[in-house]
């Protein structure tokens, strides 16, 4: 190869190799988006069943007439000294109608805890029709040892709802926070 | 990066390679580091062949035998890791080295240093990622994909894992940019796009994948390293996170990498097939396009491997009709590839019979993963036995096999010597046998319900657990074979002629003698 020719052609490398490495930087920027990303989109198609993490202002605006059953879980994440329950399973409810329910949990240890319940609503587009204007779940809650307490949740279930929605699902997973931080 | 992108021009043309063992370390010279990568990448096969060895020593008998739970966990975990990143993708990128230049008429690699780089990183990287086998708490044992949480409750093997990946993916961008910028820039004059052989499209293709996936896999277990140890909550629930989102991103990296695990692997079959069949390839520009399609749809499909978490029903339709698509350009190829054959002088040397078995193979492995992307029935299958009969399928009769056959077909150009003939099928019909003997009947096992990554099952599996273990032992043996015949073919062996094989075609056997000099195309060749 000629001089002459393997000049232009570190030129051209170096403008190729330019852009290569700026697609990597692109694509590494790109992972870290995905995950706002992933929340946006879940927030606007509600498929992960991912309910509004505080209050929401709500009129009332009662359909009498139509009924929707409303299914209450509560699971530990790991086998802990716990307990943890919902006052009732199950409540016949009215769209728009302003509804309250307890949860019981219970620190079974001898020192301090502090815990935090993360929410899913099942079927996933059930989610954005579920507001809450009170929940246990908005904040960290802290346990005394053997301290036991009945956590309130008022909800309400939005007219809009889909008609071939019949059962709601909210679950509740309560996890015991030592290290994990809060985002 | 742009030092790198300065290199130095060679001006002692026909001079050989330095005496010594530092040849080696130092050298920039294509050949030498497409035999360092090819070479590594046999060491990586014979390590991770080992660990398969003693998974399925495990399971040649219900009850726990020979090794603890967790330890079974560390091998199947480590022996993929170690044959994806470590075996498979080093070895194309070693045939990536010797060929392209030479199927372009270039001289060498368009960043010689850099290319030293992308091979010396990897040495390091293993070393890391195998000395967690000794560390307290042991090597990782979450699976390949590392699923957070599971993959957070690592000990002290945590932050090398990570470590050795980054790495690993420097290396592989590197040698992706490389790539890219020699067929780029380095092609003789006359050498169009359309009249690149379909190893360097596929190649060409495959080091975009690489480019726009690797970061996304850096990005996602850096994640995981900085829940674990700076408190962030990118995956974890309780802080606001969402473990899903890391089989997203997992997976959104994850299928192109299985597609940048196949393409070369096309582009090989796309060689030999022709040349053993003394016929051109049959619809040349549809392979391309193939090619490009595959690769362009491997991007949206990602969800097809996580069907049960819990996606709706419009995901799961979407996820199910896009991957279904794919088997329509990979059909494609297989349709040119038996067309090539057709009315074809056909003669069965060993890289043509590699090659044969590996459209019979991978089909059967495209065909049970059409039946992994119906979603109803994925809900069974996932997680069993049939989805790891499903990807031995296309990785080892596939991937694996298609590298085999490479090495059989250009080894007389590297090394100026014919292996012996009939040593490479005896090594073919073994491999071939027992390849199917030990992954066919995971698939009965699968469908019966058997887990997978469980070092214990219950007796109803026994049967089939103990023919595919003895098909395991003997595949691996097989392997062990393999690596006698490379070392009696560099040592020595008939003289191979230029062409090497009648029907053979392409610039590295048309223009250049066996064994290819030190330095070859300094003086850029006529296209015809
Ligand atoms: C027609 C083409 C293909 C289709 C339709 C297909 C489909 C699938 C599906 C649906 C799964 C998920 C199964 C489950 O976990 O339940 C899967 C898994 C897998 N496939 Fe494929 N596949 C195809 C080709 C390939 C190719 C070419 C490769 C690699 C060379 C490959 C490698 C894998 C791997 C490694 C896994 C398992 C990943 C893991 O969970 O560890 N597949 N495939
Ligand atoms: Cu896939």
């Amino acid at each position: 190869m000629e001089p002459e020719s393997s000049r232009a052609e570190r030129k051209s490398n170096k403008r190729l190799v330019t852009m290569l490495v700026a697609m990597v930087f692109f694509m590494s920027g790109f992972s870290f988006a995905l995950v706002p990303l992933y929340d946006i989109f879940c927030e606007i198609t509600g498929l992960n069943g991912k309910t509004a993490d505080g209050p929401v202002a709500v009129k009332q605006n009662i359909d009498p007439d139509r009924t929707v059953k409303v299914q209450f879980i509560a699971n530990m994440n790991s086998a802990e000294s716990w307990k943890f329950k919902p006052d009732v399973f199950e409540m016949e409810v009215h769209p728009g109608k302003l509804e309250e329910t307890l949860f019981y949990a219970e620190n079974m240890a001898d020192v301090n805890k502090v815990a935090r319940a993360v929410p899913s609503v099942v079927p996933g587009q059930a989610a954005r029709y579920f507001h809450k204007t009170e929940c246990f779940c908005f904040s960290e809650q802290a346990f005394e040892p053997r301290e036991g307490k009945n956590m309130p949740l008022r909800f309400m279930v939005d007219p809009e709802l889909p008609e071939k929605i019949k059962t709601i699902s909210l679950s509740y997973t309560f996890f015991e926070l030592d290290r994990v931080a809060v985002k | 990066m742009s030092e790198a992108v300065a290199h130095d021009i060679h001006d002692d043309h026909g001079h050989g390679p330095e005496k010594g063992l530092m040849r080696w370390v130092y050298t920039t010279n294509h050949k030498d580091i497409g035999t360092l990568y090819l070479l590594f990448s046999l060491a990586m096969f014979i390590f991770g062949g080992a660990m398969a060895m003693i998974i399925r020593a495990e399971l040649f008998q219900p009850g726990m035998q020979l090794v603890d739970p967790h330890f079974f966990n560390q091998m199947t975990t480590m022996h993929a890791l170690i044959m994806v990143f470590g075996a498979v993708m080093p070895a194309f990128v070693g045939l990536a080295n010797w060929l392209i230049p030479m199927m372009i008429g270039a001289p060498d690699m368009a960043l010689p240093r850099m290319n030293n780089w992308s091979f010396w990183i990897l040495p390091f990287a293993f070393a890391l990622m195998s000395a967690t086998l000794f560390m307290e708490g042991g090597a990782p044992a979450a699976g390949w994909t590392m699923y957070a949480p599971l993959v957070l409750q690592t000990g002290d093997a945590f932050p090398f894992l990570i470590f050795a990946i980054h790495l690993l993916g420097i290396s592989s961008v590197m040698g992706a940019i490389n790539i890219i910028a020699t067929i780029m820039n380095m092609r003789a004059p006359g050498m169009t796009l359309m009249k690149m052989p379909l190893f360097v499209w596929t190649w060409f293709i495959t080091a975009y994948l690489l480019i726009a996936v690797m970061p996304v896999f850096a990005g996602a277990v850096t994640m995981l390293l900085t829940d674990k140890f700076f408190g962030t909550a990118f995956f974890s629930a309780a802080g606001g996170g969402d473990p899903v989102l890391y089989q997203h991103i997992f997976w959104f990296f994850g299928h192109p990498e299985v597609y940048i695990m196949i393409l070369p692997a096309f582009g090989i079959i796309s060689a030999i097939i022709p040349t053993f069949a003394r016929k051109p390839l049959f619809g040349y520009s549809s392979m391309v396009y193939a090619t490009a399609s595959i690769a362009f749809l491997s991007f949206v499909v990602w969800a097809h491997h996580m069907f049960t978490v819990g996606m709706p029903l419009a995901g799961e339709l979407f996820f199910m009709y896009a991957t279904m698509m794919i088997a329509v350009p990979t059909g494609v190829k297989i349709f040119n590839w038996v067309s090539t054959m057709w009315k074809g002088a056909m003669t069965f040397e060993t890289p043509m019979l590699f090659a044969l078995a590996f459209v019979v193979l991978f089909t059967i492995g495209g065909f049970s993963g059409l039946m992994l992307a119906i979603t109803p029935v994925d809900f069974q299958y996932h997680d069993t036995y049939f989805v790891v009969a499903h990807f031995h399928y296309v990785l080892v009769t596939g991937a694996v096999y298609s590298i085999i056959a490479a090495a059989y077909y250009w080894m007389p150009k590297w090394t100026g010597h014919m292996y012996n003939e009939t040593a490479g099928k005896i090594h073919f019909w073994w491999s071939t046998i027992s390849v199917n003997v030990l992954f066919f009947p995971q698939h009965f096992l699968g469908l019966a319900g058997m887990p997978r990554r469980i070092p214990d099952y219950s007796v109803q599996f026994a049967d089939w657990n103990m023919v595919s273990s003895i098909g395991g032992f003997a595949f691996g043996l097989a392997q062990i074979y393999f690596c006698w015949i490379v070392y009696k073919t560099i040592k020595g062996g008939e003289k191979a002629t230029d062409q090497v094989w009648e029907g053979a075609t392409g610039l590295e056997f048309e223009n250049l003698p066996s064994p290819v000099p030190y330095h070859s195309f300094t003086t850029a060749p006529q296209i015809r």
